[in-house]
């Protein structure tokens, strides 16, 4: 039905259940043995050269998407196709020749990086996996990507430990070692979550930067729908493991038709004493995902829920072009 | 409007290795009953190490090395250590960004609110704490039959209420309110300040709320401290601070932040990071970030000015 645009990944009816951690005896005993349903059947694509944000609340299964489509996971069932080709049906050694061209941004560039390993060295380090680089080529490449995402002056700080480092400069360290295997497609999980204020736009700005002199392809995992604003072509909306809305920014934003994508955009606080929230904020929290509500996941919260919302669960349907909704509204 | 709290002239250090950090600089910084104060800024600007001053809080080795912090007229920074713990959670509540670390594992809630009632109230029956911490939950949105639960049965939103509710229930009339939402999700996030709204009303109280987050406090407060490098930049109303940001500080952060609501193709950035603290630049601590740094503001340290009713350090407007 989309032959005309570029699919770099095509995910189709992608699930993971991750199994309750029980005692032995409770396993044993145990009639059924429980799951959380992270990721519940989600099926979309992204297109090549777009940046697609993965928005929801934690718990909404946006991390696991982002690690199922790097295979950092194995899927429950479900089918992740990069450039049309199965990623699940790679053997180990071409998986890795693959990570070569998706990377992936962590949220906490403190956690991400090791405190023994020096920048360089820590940013050289996919080259020496992937590649038969002599040393020199490798220092080479890396001080360009330093460079490149304003890690300057770049062999001063090639030698520096992360420690010695601000916060901003180390996220700057993960991008580059994301982008020094010249990859293709990047997961950014949460990539400015940690950053301060002032340096979230600098964040945001480089990686958009980025993307237009490296050809990429950027898969934007946030909790945060006013950031999206600035870099995102598309937005998917997530909801206990399931995808609600997605669509161009424009249409999610301007008109959102999914009622939990409402709720979402008028919750945001906004930086205007003068603003005042209109639309109602639904009570109580997101259910578990173990036991999932039947029906529509989110009727319970819903003001608009109608009786067939609990029985029957909605379908992705597309409401306008591109514009694609899980809701009976 | 009676001053409740009077902050003159503080200066909090930490003596590192390696030097004093000025955390806290030369800080003059006034509250009225019944207001709610926003105390923003980044990361590393002083604002959580004022929150924690105020009650006596501060990890060592930090230190209130100057100044006076004045409650109803009562100066904190002297008080002894007695005095200090009859006024710490029962007149002053304070809660954290994260509320897990601040509420006791081993305990239910019923205990732990009839415990703070206990220390603080002598002679107070166990059947009338109860009833008070019952009466608590339901003010806060949560059904009283959650008591008997352990704080990890509960959600994140419900353990940041369930804080405020542990300072409320005393009659405090400051809270203070470090990052509170920082950990909360996005709807969690705009149901708390819903609450803190109607609390504030309700208990009349006086609410200093410290967070990074400017549109947190564009929800909140009546007014906003702005803090850059252990130094207030500016004090105002929070329209007039929004509308029209006097310190070049004040105005780089402001249009550094994603606004949902607005058309805005791109966010400016400020260039530089912030001082380092240990040897801060001399003269404004704001200048080597500055647009507009002139002669002046290398030497001399702003002083405060005001202009139309608010409160700038910056020589711009001397």
């Amino acid at each position: 039905m989309r032959e005309n645009v570029e699919e770099l990944l095509t995910i189709t009816n992608l699930k993971k259940h991750f199994p309750l951690q029980k005692g032995f005896l409770d396993n044993l005993l145990a009639k059924k043995k429980g799951f959380v349903r992270a990721v519940d059947g989600v099926s979309f694509f992204i297109q090549k050269g777009e940046v697609l944000g993965l928005v929801g609340e934690s718990g909404c299964g946006k991390t696991t998407t982002g690690r199922l489509i790097l295979r950092l996971l194995g899927p429950t069932s479900g089918e992740v196709l990069y450039n049309g080709k199965s990623i699940f049906s790679y053997s180990r050694k071409e998986m890795e020749r693959l990570r070569e061209k998706m990377q992936i941004i962590f949220q906490d560039p403190y956690a991400s990086l090791s405190p023994r390993m020096s920048i360089g060295k820590a940013i050289g380090h996919p080259l020496v996996i992937h590649n038969n680089f002599s040393k020199a080529e490798i220092r080479e490449r890396c001080l360009q990507i330093m460079e490149k995402v304003g890690l300057t002056p770049a062999s001063f700080l090639y030698k520096k430990y992360p420690h010695q480092l601000s916060g901003g400069q180390r996220q700057r360290v993960v991008i580059a070692r994301a982008l020094v295997t010249n990859p293709d497609f990047v997961v950014a999980d949460e990539p400015i979550a940690m950053a301060d204020v002032s340096v979230r736009a600098m964040i945001l700005e480089l990686m958009a930067q980025l993307k237009e002199e490296f050809d990429l392809t950027y898969l934007y995992i946030t909790h945060d729908l006013a950031t999206c604003k600035y870099i995102c072509d598309r937005v998917a909306i997530m909801y206990l493991g399931k995808i609600v809305e997605i669509g161009t920014l424009e249409e999610v934003f301007k008109k959102p038709a999914h009622p939990y994508t409402a709720t979402l955009l008028a919750a945001v606080p906004v930086p205007d004493p003068k603003y005042r929230r209109t639309h109602p904020i639904p009570k109580g929290e997101i259910p578990s995902p173990i036991n999932p509500p039947p029906g529509c996941r989110f009727h319970p919260r819903c003001h608009s829920a109608k009786s067939t919302c609990s029985v029957h669960e909605p379908d992705l349907v597309e409401v306008r072009e591109g514009h694609w909704v899980a809701c009976f509204l | 409007m009676a001053t409740i709290l009077e902050i003159e002239d503080l200066s909090v250090h930490f003596p590192i290795n390696i030097g004093t950090v000025q955390a806290v600089q030369d800080v003059n910084l006034r509250l009225e009953q019944g207001e709610v104060m926003g105390l923003v800024g980044e990361s590393g600007c002083g604002k959580s190490t004022l929150g924690f001053s105020i009650v006596r809080l501060l990890r060592p080795p930090g230190k209130i090395v100057k100044g006076r912090i004045l409650y109803h007229g009562q100066d904190i920074v002297q008080m002894s250590q007695k005095e200090i713990l009859s006024l710490r959670g029962r007149k002053i509540a304070m809660i954290f960004q994260d509320p897990l670390t601040s509420l006791n594992p081993l305990f239910r809630i019923d205990r732990q609110f009839i415990e703070t009632l206990f220390t603080h109230e002598r002679g107070l029956d166990k059947k009338t704490a109860f009833r008070r911490a019952e009466k608590m939950l339901e003010s806060l949105g949560i059904s009283p039959e959650r008591l008997s639960e352990y704080p990890h049965q509960m959600s994140g939103g419900m353990r940041q209420r369930i804080m405020i509710g542990m300072g409320l229930i005393l009659n405090s009339d400051l809270l203070i309110a470090d990052e509170p939402t920082t950990a909360l999700d996005v709807i969690v996030e705009a149901q708390f300040l819903d609450l803190l709204n109607d609390l504030r009303r309700q208990y009349n109280l006086t609410i200093i709320l410290i967070t990074h987050n400017l549109g947190n406090v564009a929800q909140l407060a009546d007014r906003i401290t702005v803090m850059y490098g252990g130094t207030i930049a500016e004090v105002g109303q929070a329209n007039t601070i929004f509308e029209d940001p006097l310190h070049p500080y004040t105005q780089g952060l402001l249009s550094s932040i994603p606004n949902i609501k607005l058309d805005q193709p791109k966010l400016k950035t400020m260039p530089g990071s912030p001082p380092d603290l240990v040897d801060p630049p001399s003269g404004c601590v704001f200048h080597p970030r500055c647009p507009y740094d002139k002669e002046i503001c290398r030497v001399q340290k702003p002083e405060t000015f005001t202009e139309d009713g608010r409160l700038v350090s910056c020589w711009l407007y001397g």
